[in-house]
């Protein structure tokens, strides 16, 4: 089994040969595809942002990530260099090839609406969030894909540990400004992304920032 | 007990002695490693017995009116801080509702992290048993069983979420690695699980998939259904933690009349 303790990996690709070079400000989502072969950096501009990202097989949306399925093959909770991402039917999505840093939480899912009206308060259900985000993304895409696919992702540079006596923590992320993950798709994959615009909680100093992907072949 | 002229099922009076019997609804025995389903309404209870050590039950929940809304272990997780279910956490779906209450626990600590044997592995582990050979002793999985449950209300497998697993204990160390506890749940450990929204249950009784027993030796599980009622406002899960106490507010929102 692997484990998931921290692993630290700087990559060897440089930013002038992506094909793909974006910044996505905080608050909106994206949905691009990445084929097979293709590596797709995520890097954390300015530090402890959350992006939230769910893939999906480009050519089957019904093959979807599963957080539980990568989670039960690598042994456990966090995601860093040498994670691969499953789909809930078994197959390797991408595989983590670079991580400078070191954990990624998909244990959190995204926040919504609804969910913020438990969590802090009724009066909450008005501010924005990241499924909503990804609503209106495929609201508007011609990808196929309904509230149904709307599955627990990722959440990379966010840290929420579990305690041993059986508590899930949200800590001060182990990201800052720069950090970056580099996934390498095994498959053609869709890429749905919210770049989190939670206001509620700690974990990004309540203050939202960009995030950039660039894609290199 | 609904009366009836058929053979029903009346286990209970065995595996949950102490339901009263003018509130019990039916009762079933699921056999290790077997699966069913039941469309239920708010106000039901599930009182589930272990009847063997080392059981498992994964259950999922989808509301029955919409079944876009479904349970969600990442929302149920982070609004009570959890990564274990035990008497006053509550099932939380994806729309910020209470599905489910655990109103009553004899063990202290459920599997929540989702985690499901599917047919690959339980080939890979126990060899492959199958019906032309085996017959009724054959392996299932708990993804075929859930998958085959779940269709029977037009879901497919893009609809399959992460099942809670009642009776298994699973804790993670500091690398975030997983720690599967044997022989947690002795036989007669029970729960009762509130349903607080009309919604479709269903179950497996396969093995977790961290079991590390070499042979497919699932448990079966008792299973009673009860009246129990709506959760009233001194209700111990309301009173858990606010997050709760606002959750069972969305559902009860669902049945103002």
């Amino acid at each position: 089994m692997t484990t998931t303790a921290i692993r630290i990996r700087e990559s060897a690709l440089q930013p002038e040969n992506a094909v793909v070079d974006t910044i996505l400000p905080s608050g909106e989502p994206w949905l691009h595809e990445v084929k097979r072969g293709q590596t797709l950096r995520i890097v954390d501009l300015d530090g402890n942002q959350a992006a939230d990202v769910i893939f999906y097989n480009r050519h089957d949306t019904d093959e979807h990530y599963s957080a539980t399925q990568t989670m039960l093959r690598q042994g456990g909770i966090y995601l860093t260099t040498g994670s691969v991402l499953y789909s809930n039917d078994g197959n390797p999505l991408l595989t983590i090839v670079a991580d400078t840093c070191g954990r990624h939480d998909t244990l959190g899912g995204a926040c919504a609406a609804e969910s913020n009206t438990v969590r802090y308060a009724l009066a909450k259900k008005f501010m924005h969030s990241c499924r909503d985000n990804y609503m209106l993304c495929i609201q508007e895409s011609d990808s196929g894909l309904g509230k149904a696919d709307l599955v627990p992702n990722v959440n990379f540079f966010m840290n929420v540990p579990v305690t041993e006596d059986g508590h899930l923590k949200f800590d001060d992320g182990v990201s800052g400004p720069g950090k970056y993950v580099e996934l390498r798709a095994e498959m053609d994959v869709w890429v749905l992304v919210s770049n989190c615009p939670q206001l509620n909680n700690p974990c990004n100093a309540y203050n939202p920032t960009p995030v950039q992907f660039l894609i290199w072949d | 007990m609904v009366n009836s002229p058929v053979d029903i099922d009346t286990r209970w009076q065995q595996f949950a002695p102490d339901l009263d019997p003018a509130k019990v609804l039916f009762s079933d025995v699921i056999p290790g490693g077997c699966h069913w389903s039941w469309r239920l309404p708010r106000g039901t209870a599930l009182h589930l017995t272990a009847l063997q050590p080392g059981a498992n039950l994964s259950l999922v929940l989808y509301a029955a009116q919409e079944k876009l809304e479904r349970y969600n272990m990442p929302d149920s997780l982070k609004a009570q801080h959890t990564a274990h279910f035990t008497r006053g956490h509550v099932l939380m779906s994806d729309m910020g509702r209470s599905m489910a209450s655990i109103i009553g626990d004899s063990l202290g600590w459920h599997d929540p992290l989702g985690l499901l044997l599917d047919s690959v592995r339980m080939h890979e582990k126990y060899g492959v048993h199958d019906y032309q050979t085996f017959r009724n002793g054959m392996y299932r999985s708990g993804r075929d069983g859930l998958l085959i449950e779940i269709g029977k209300y037009g879901l497919c497998r893009r609809d399959l979420v992460a099942p809670v697993n009642f009776f298994s204990k699973v804790t993670v160390d500091e690398d975030g690695r997983f720690q599967y506890v044997p022989d947690h749940a002795s036989a007669g450990a029970s729960v009762d699980l509130r349903l607080d929204m009309d919604v479709i249950v269903a179950v497996s009784a396969a093995p977790h998939p961290l079991d590390p027993r070499p042979e497919y030796a699932p448990s079966p599980v008792g299973v009673a259904a009860w009246r129990c009622g709506a959760a009233p406002a001194d209700d111990y899960c309301r009173a858990f933690r606010p997050e709760n106490a606002r959750a069972l507010h969305n559902s009860d929102l669902q049945y103002l009349v």
